[in-house]
């Protein structure tokens, strides 16, 4: 092994000379070991030490799949802490050949990409502002939080900021029919700080709040 | 504030400290003269001898002409798709225009898309064409610097080393075994990583819910520490499958920056000089936090015009505040600045909240790192980019001092400057030339999605990325047209491999040169003021090329924010 570093082969100064080989071989040598080989193996292992979030961090309750944790999903009924404004659309299901607004669709991941002096997010914004208030009876001039009124960057965004939530609370309490501290004291429970003490701001996942609410408090019989 | 700013301390000395650790593997990887036997079963494969030392010239062409057949590859599998087995969501093959752009993209490490991942890529292009093109151009870029680096470190030498070693190295001992750690860490904090194509939900209140999963971790991973950027999703590190966590962010931030900084380090340590490796990690440094503190104070100060609405922006204990439209709730103000800055700083081009949705000032970050495009830089290059500047401002200092200019012990001379001036042009050109080119087609306004100064900066940005292979997009903008997909395509080889071949030519010449003592008339290239001069000859002749155009688009929007003018 040692004539590698002792006797030196001369340069080759020649471009090109037998490089055909070694470069259509290394294309489809290297696609199998990189693009196969190391994706396959990755899975094999994840499935076995992780295998939940492997599958997606699916939560289930009652046997049925009713969406992923990480993931956030559509909420517009009263009795449900409310998720911020999403940007995705799909397929009209009249029509398949036109696309119309279908918030929180996991099958198309998007943001707004509208810049700061766009009319269509000022335009946006002001109705999200009157929507809230009036949704969460808060006074004309009362400030919102602004998660509560901008599109997230995927569309899909799982939580809200504890402020987003604490303005929904009494809503959400009505709506049940159950005394608002205590929705508080869960509210509280299901706000995470920032991770390992350290890493991003404070914030509630809206499923795993909504999903505590079920199980809590069975919605008012009224509100189906 | 205080802790925004700590977590900018911590993950930076974090940074720091991996670039000992690192800059020392990869010092041993380009030098090392043992070859394992996974590494002599693959030159059998390839039948090359590891033996052989290549001349600049050779070298360069076995680069190019391997990244042109692994290109090819790509582009037919891409075309192939639809009779490919495996997926069922049968999605559809990609149209030649886009498909040429795709794999344009990914062999340069780009990671431009002009397709949506969800619906248009199967599991298994997402693995043997987008994986597999991710991790061969990382090697590329790495293995270029080494041998790049070599040829510097050498004297009265012919060779620069042999591709085939430095690539195949590359990939088995850097980038595969990273790849593989880091995305069992990534599952664990909630990625995906399975061969289904998705799960259907029912929603609390009842609607459906389509869930696109897949191999996504064994992609981020060497996404991030590849530098390349390109989302297994259309949305990218946004997307929550993407980047579960602040802690998956700081992962991907940390990736991003591990081999070029840690660059810096085996550029020391392999030309013997320990010092000007650090000099250049300085100036990657100081021009990283500069754009970093342009970024987070405009971000977190919001857009005046929603405070007016009544939109609460400030920042507390119970929200983040700051400027929240296209950001994710789990990472504020603070990640998202830090993620911003380091993926146009790194060249990797995956974003964690819309570019396009920044203030003006936000924006014009990422436009002007890519613009420098050596504020660290992707995987290896952006080393080599910074050694061309380092180069260009010896030459202008010895214009002034009126003394052949030296750089680490040999003359610099014409030839090479030719070479060095030849990188430095074509990315202004490639950028400036394909934006006015496209500014005269009456069919790009039909792509913008905003009008006024921020359409034009769409259009900046796609050829500032494309030509710095970020990869990064103001997404308003429809690129998926057969102009688009064309002419960024070629921008982003243009910008790959123009800046890429003249500087392994720069090595091949200065490998063959003697050494000449150091005389009281050498200017030091590792002190605090040589890192001075850089930084300002890098600031210079970005500005002086760039600020026109800048002041088109995020400049004037900045004004027009203040006044309230909206479009």
């Amino acid at each position: 092994m040692q004539s590698t570093t002792q006797t030196m082969a001369p340069v080759t100064h020649s471009a090109t000379s037998g490089i055909t080989r070694p470069v259509i071989v290394s294309a489809v040598f290297f696609m199998v070991v990189t693009g196969l080989a190391y994706p396959l193996a990755t899975t094999g292992v994840a499935r076995l030490l992780f295998p939940a979030q492997a599958e997606g961090s699916l939560v289930t309750r009652n046997g049925q799949v009713i969406g992923s944790s990480v993931i956030g999903q559509y909420f517009a009924k009263p009795e449900y802490f409310h998720g911020r404004p999403s940007a995705t659309s799909g397929a009209d299901p009249a029509d398949p050949s036109k696309t119309v607004d279908q918030p929180y669709n996991a099958a198309s991941s998007a943001g707004g990409n509208q810049g700061v002096l766009s009319k269509k997010l000022i335009d946006a914004v002001t109705a999200r502002v009157a929507a809230y208030r009036q949704e969460n009876g808060l006074a004309g001039d009362a400030p919102v939080p602004a998660d509560a009124v901008t599109a997230s960057g995927s569309g899909l965004d799982p939580e809200i900021s504890v402020a987003n939530a604490k303005l929904q609370a009494a809503r959400v309490a009505t709506a049940r029919g159950v005394d608002a501290a205590k929705i508080q004291e869960l509210l509280d429970k299901n706000t995470s700080g920032p991770q390992l003490g350290l890493l991003g701001d404070p914030r509630v996942n809206v499923l795993e709040l909504n999903l505590a609410l079920d199980e809590a408090f069975a919605a008012r019989p009224a509100a189906q | 504030m205080t802790q925004d700013i700590m977590q900018f301390v911590i993950i930076l000395a974090i940074m720091t400290g991996l670039v000992v650790i690192l800059g020392k593997w990869m010092t041993h990887l380009f030098t090392s003269p043992e070859h394992n036997f996974v590494e002599r079963g693959t030159y059998a494969i390839l039948g090359v001898s590891p033996d052989e030392r290549m001349s600049w010239k050779r070298y360069g062409m076995v680069l190019v002409l391997s990244n042109a057949a692994m290109m090819l590859l790509g582009y037919l599998i891409l075309r192939l798709q639809a009779v490919l087995p495996g997926d069922p969501l049968s999605r559809a093959a990609q149209a030649p225009d886009q498909a040429f752009n795709t794999a344009s993209s990914f062999i340069t490490n780009t990671n431009w898309q002009s397709y949506a991942g969800e619906s248009s890529l199967s599991n298994l292009s997402q693995m043997a064409v987008i994986t597999f093109l991710m991790m061969v151009s990382a090697a590329t870029g790495v293995a270029a610097a080494g041998g790049f680096i070599r040829g510097l470190s050498r004297k009265s030498a012919a060779d620069i080393g042999n591709y085939w070693v430095d690539f195949t190295r590359a990939t088995y001992r850097l980038l595969l075994p990273l790849s593989f750690v880091m995305a069992l860490v990534y599952v664990w904090q909630g990625m995906p990583q399975t061969l289904t194509a998705d799960a259907l939900a029912t929603t609390l209140e009842g609607a459906k819910q389509q869930l696109i999963v897949g191999p996504v971790a064994s992609l981020e991973s060497i996404k991030h520490i590849g530098t390349n950027g390109g989302g297994f999703y259309s949305i990218n590190a946004a997307h929550p499958y993407e980047n579960p966590t602040p802690l998956t962010n700081t992962l991907h931030i940390l990736g991003m920056l591990l081999i070029p900084s840690a660059l810096t380090y085996t550029f020391g340590a392999m030309i013997l000089r320990r010092r000007q490796g650090w000099a250049f990690f300085g100036a990657f440094l100081v021009m990283f936090v500069a754009f970093l503190a342009l970024v987070y104070g405009a971000e977190q100060s919001g857009n005046p015009l929603l405070t007016s609405l009544g939109v609460d922006q400030a920042h507390t204990a119970q929200q983040a505040g700051g400027n929240m439209e296209g950001k994710e709730m789990r990472f504020g103000i603070a990640q998202t600045s830090l993620f911003v800055t380091t993926t146009t700083a790194a060249t990797t081009g995956s974003v964690d909240a819309m570019h396009s949705s920044l203030t003006p000032l936000g924006g014009f970050v990422p436009l002007a790192q890519m613009m420098l495009n050596n504020v660290f830089g992707g995987d290896g290059v952006g080393l080599i980019n910074l050694v061309t500047y380092a180069i260009l401002t010896v030459f202008l200092v010895g214009m002034m001092i009126g003394r052949t200019p030296e750089f680490l012990g040999k003359k610099v001379e014409a030839r090479e400057m030719k070479y060095v001036m030849l990188a430095i042009l074509a990315h202004p050109f490639s950028i400036l030339g394909f934006t006015a080119l496209a500014c005269l087609m009456p069919s790009t306004l039909a792509s913008l999605a905003n009008s006024g100064p921020h359409g034009f900066s769409e259009v900046l940005y796609a050829y500032t990325s494309g030509t710095a292979n970020n990869g990064s997009a103001f997404a308003g903008l429809n690129a998926n047209t057969p102009f688009f997909n064309t002419t960024i395509g070629f921008a982003m080889l243009l910008g790959r491999y123009f800046t890429l071949l003249p500087m392994i030519a720069v090595a091949g010449v200065m490998a063959a040169k003697k050494t000449v003592p150091e005389g009281p008339g050498t200017l030091s290239t590792s002190t605090t003021l040589f890192t001075g001069l850089l930084v300002f000859v890098i600031i210079v002749v970005g500005g002086l090329t760039f600020l026109p155009s800048l002041a088109l688009g995020p400049i004037v929007e900045h004004l027009l924010m203040l006044s309230g003018t909206t479009f």
